[in-house]
């Protein structure tokens, strides 16, 4: 038998479907890999997550700490000192949740705790919305937190564990932030394969600190005061760490469709239908759902349109995403986020996208699309007008100065 | 003893810290030594040093930030022994709890060696009594992580320049509440009870007891008691800040005793629900020792330079109020009585 085959029946053998959402594929993962500390603080949607640990604890199904804090920011200390002691932590939040305990999600990464996160993403309240909205996350993108976009309750399932095993990696050490859609992904259930003990164990190491460990054999002070004297090279080897993060990313993926047989392609981001394509739509997160039904019902029409999901969005790969797009005659980007009064009045992908194009020889135009804030559906509409106007700029080689925004009342 | 008093889950490994009987049985050994650049007469520095030596080198401090944090460990220098972790100005009740947390899971895991781990978390008044306290009485509710977070209370925030805390007494003059031509006094806040608050707030917390350094035998020994209990604990110590409280550097030790016997510190222990008054707190309300009047230590501070007559009279009526009206002398108010005095105009 090829080995291919090998892994296949393997595959078959030994993974269990299970009907659940998004948050509760996270809850299995953090039960597989044997996470032993976990934080608890309720803000819909995120909470659902630690309600399935909750029922995991209480039915002696999961061995942890399970603490339910008193606030979003002691959540995040908790788990951060946690790690600091070499033990493997979850928490997370979502919207104004997550800009609570935003002071620790600060320091996280310069302390280089491998701290995984769920975010589930949600609008920041006031106006008082539950909705899905990417401002929450990308609040903290610039801070040397890891980012990365799920798309479905397989897809967190699978990503949880790679964010361990990445976030852990010794040339990595950085905190990580999986961001699942509020409502869209967290709530809706789908059938998951869950994979049996022996794989993951195969796949993620145990959490070793190393002579990073805080503990009474390994006497060391941890975040003295540094001033101007050392801030620049401790922000320096982050910025390294984070640049480690895309070959170990790369190195986690094909270590996971080795044992798991599964995620194939470049794991920064999931193209759709590209391989032609005339025109494409980035976007992140379960916006994909209705542009994947939308761009199949128009490539049966014989339209050459194609969609790129952007996965990982720190480390975010400049270079191979930038060549795929060059390619292209024209790119509408949908922001799921806003970032008022910047360039082009753009959310915060679209400028990612421009800058990650100004490198190429081939820039296409850009057209920005604003859609889905607070959980507004981007309905079939909605996303055709987008390809449509997409289409304008390819014709016209130029695109619209202003953003779009999609869906509003005017 | 009654079971119900009894820690739910004593899983972790508790260490064995007896008593220290005299100042020369004290241990030689020191965990906290030089390379900090606290101020000359600094008393919270004298605190962290009593505090490691009293709990050995089986420990971990974590230190939320304030004078501790940025005078004791500047980059490649550190005058801890033992490990030591920063954490945010609020976060010392997480830190212990995520700490312990960590280590317990790991040991029933069998993932590091099962033995005890002194998990001690300080912070100053600021970070304690003000920002830190919803963190520091979440803390007190997880029984199964053995730890003691320390409130070294300077009475300011004295590491950015001695701003106004809700520790601050009544009537100090600090950079956010300074004396002027118009107001005499602009800090009106009554200082908060830490202590008391949080042992009448936990009512399965084990140990919470009020400190001071200049008794350091007594000092040491609630260390110890509070590390061997079992469950997080939690202990406020009274510091005399030179540079805060604008005094001689010389007078540090003098001025924690003055504070103890003019009655403006009391000197108290909650230890598995029984409230003991100790030490020289003990002999006042026994008789065995006058109670001084506050203008003895009022008057040594430039902080209280500024207090007329009334005010001083003002701070007494007060502090006399803690030890004839209130329910518990000294510890809890809620009098019964009417209460009549209120601040000079």
């Amino acid at each position: 038998m090829d080995p291919d085959s090998a892994t296949a029946v393997r595959v078959a053998a030994a993974e269990q479907e299970a009907l659940i959402s998004g948050s509760e594929a996270v809850a299995v993962a953090t039960r597989l890999a044997d996470v032993d500390v976990l934080t608890a603080y309720p803000i819909r949607p995120y909470d659902t997550l630690m309600q399935y640990v909750a029922k995991q604890i209480a039915n002696g199904e999961q061995d942890a700490e399970y603490i339910v804090a008193e606030s979003e920011h002691s959540q995040f200390e908790i788990a951060k000192h946690a790690e600091a002691v070499g033990a493997r932590a979850m928490c997370g939040s979502s919207g104004v949740g997550w800009c609570y305990a935003f002071e620790a999600i600060a320091v996280t990464p310069a302390l280089r705790l491998p701290l995984v996160a769920m975010v589930g993403n949600r609008a920041l309240d006031d106006p008082g919305a539950f909705g899905t909205e990417h401002n929450d996350a990308l609040a903290a993108r610039d801070l040397g937190w890891m980012h990365v976009w799920v798309d479905t309750a397989q897809e967190a399932l699978d990503t949880t564990l790679m964010a361990y095993r990445v976030a852990e990696d010794r040339r990595v050490f950085l905190p990580c932030a999986i961001s699942t859609d509020g409502a869209f992904l967290t709530h809706s259930q789908t059938l998951v394969k869950i994979p049996p003990q022996t794989w993951v164990d195969e796949f993620l190491p145990p959490y070793n600190r190393g002579d990073l460990r805080l503990h009474p054999d390994n006497p060391i002070t941890i975040a003295p005061q540094v001033n101007e004297d050392w801030l620049m090279e401790i922000r320096r080897q982050t910025d390294e760490a984070m640049r480690n993060a895309r070959g170990v990313i790369e190195e986690a993926y094909r270590d996971f469709r080795r044992i798991f047989g599964r995620g194939e392609g470049n794991p920064f981001f999931e193209e759709y239908r590209t391989e032609d394509a005339e025109v494409v739509l980035v976007g992140m997160g379960t916006l994909s759902m209705p542009v994947k039904v939308v761009i199949r019902k128009l490539r049966e029409q014989g339209e050459k349109v194609g969609f790129v999901r952007v996965r990982w969005f720190r480390p975010f790969d400049h270079e191979r995403l930038g060549a795929l797009l060059s390619r292209f005659r024209a790119i509408g980007v949908i922001d799921r986020d806003f970032s008022m009064g910047s360039p082009f009045n753009s959310g915060v992908l679209a400028n990612e996208i421009r800058a990650t194009l100004y490198a190429q020889d081939r820039r296409p135009p850009v057209v920005s699309f604003i859609a889905g804030l607070g959980g507004r559906e981007v309905t079939i509409p909605a996303v055709k007008e987008m390809i449509e106007q997409t289409r304008r700029a390819a014709a016209a080689g130029k695109a619209p100065a202003d953003t779009q925004w999609i869906g509003v009342r005017a | 003893m009654d079971a119900k008093l009894q820690v739910p889950t004593l899983d972790s490994p508790l260490p064995v810290l007896e008593p220290i009987k005299g100042v020369k049985k004290a241990p030689l050994e020191e965990y906290f030594t030089s390379g900090h650049r606290t101020c000359q007469g600094c008393e919270s520095a004298l605190v962290m040093k009593l505090m490691v030596k009293a709990a050995g080198p089986r420990t971990v401090v974590l230190g939320s930030t304030g004078c501790m944090y940025v005078a004791n460990t500047t980059y490649y220098s550190t005058s801890w022994v033992v490990p030591w972790m920063h954490t945010q100005l609020g976060s010392s009740g997480s830190a212990a709890v995520g700490t312990a947390a960590g280590y317990r899971a790991l040991m029933r895991k069998g993932k590091i060696k099962r033995e005890p781990i002194n998990v001690i978390s300080f912070c100053g008044d600021g970070g304690g009594a003000d920002m830190g306290l919803s963190a520091i009485s979440g803390a007190l509710q997880h029984m199964d992580y053995n730890h003691l977070i320390l409130l070294y209370d300077n009475e300011s925030y004295a590491n950015t320049d001695i701003q106004a805390s809700g520790s601050t007494p009544y009537g100090a003059n600090t950079t956010f509440s300074p004396h002027g031509k118009a107001k005499r006094i602009l800090h009106k806040r009554w200082k908060k009870n830490m202590a008391a608050m949080l042992a009448a707030g936990h009512p399965e917390c084990r140990y919470v007891g009020t400190v001071c350094a200049s008794y350091a035998v007594d000092f040491m020994n609630r260390i110890r008691k509070a590390l061997s209990i079992g469950g997080p604990t939690f202990i406020h110590s009274l510091d005399p800040c030179p540079k805060g409280w604008d005094y001689d550097p010389m007078l540090s030790h003098e001025l924690g005793e003055l504070a103890v016997l003019a009655g403006i510190w009391p000197l108290f222990e909650v230890e598995q629900h029984q409230l003991r008054l100790y030490g020289k707190t003990r002999a006042i309300v026994e008789g065995r020792q006058k109670r001084l009047p506050v203008r003895d230590y009022l008057m040594k501070q430039g902080r209280f330079a500024h207090f007329t007559n009334d005010d001083i009279d003002y701070f007494q009526a007060k502090i006399d109020e803690m030890w004839t009206r209130w329910l518990i002398p000294g510890v809890l108010p809620f009098s019964t009585d009417v209460l009549n005095e209120r601040p000079p105009a």
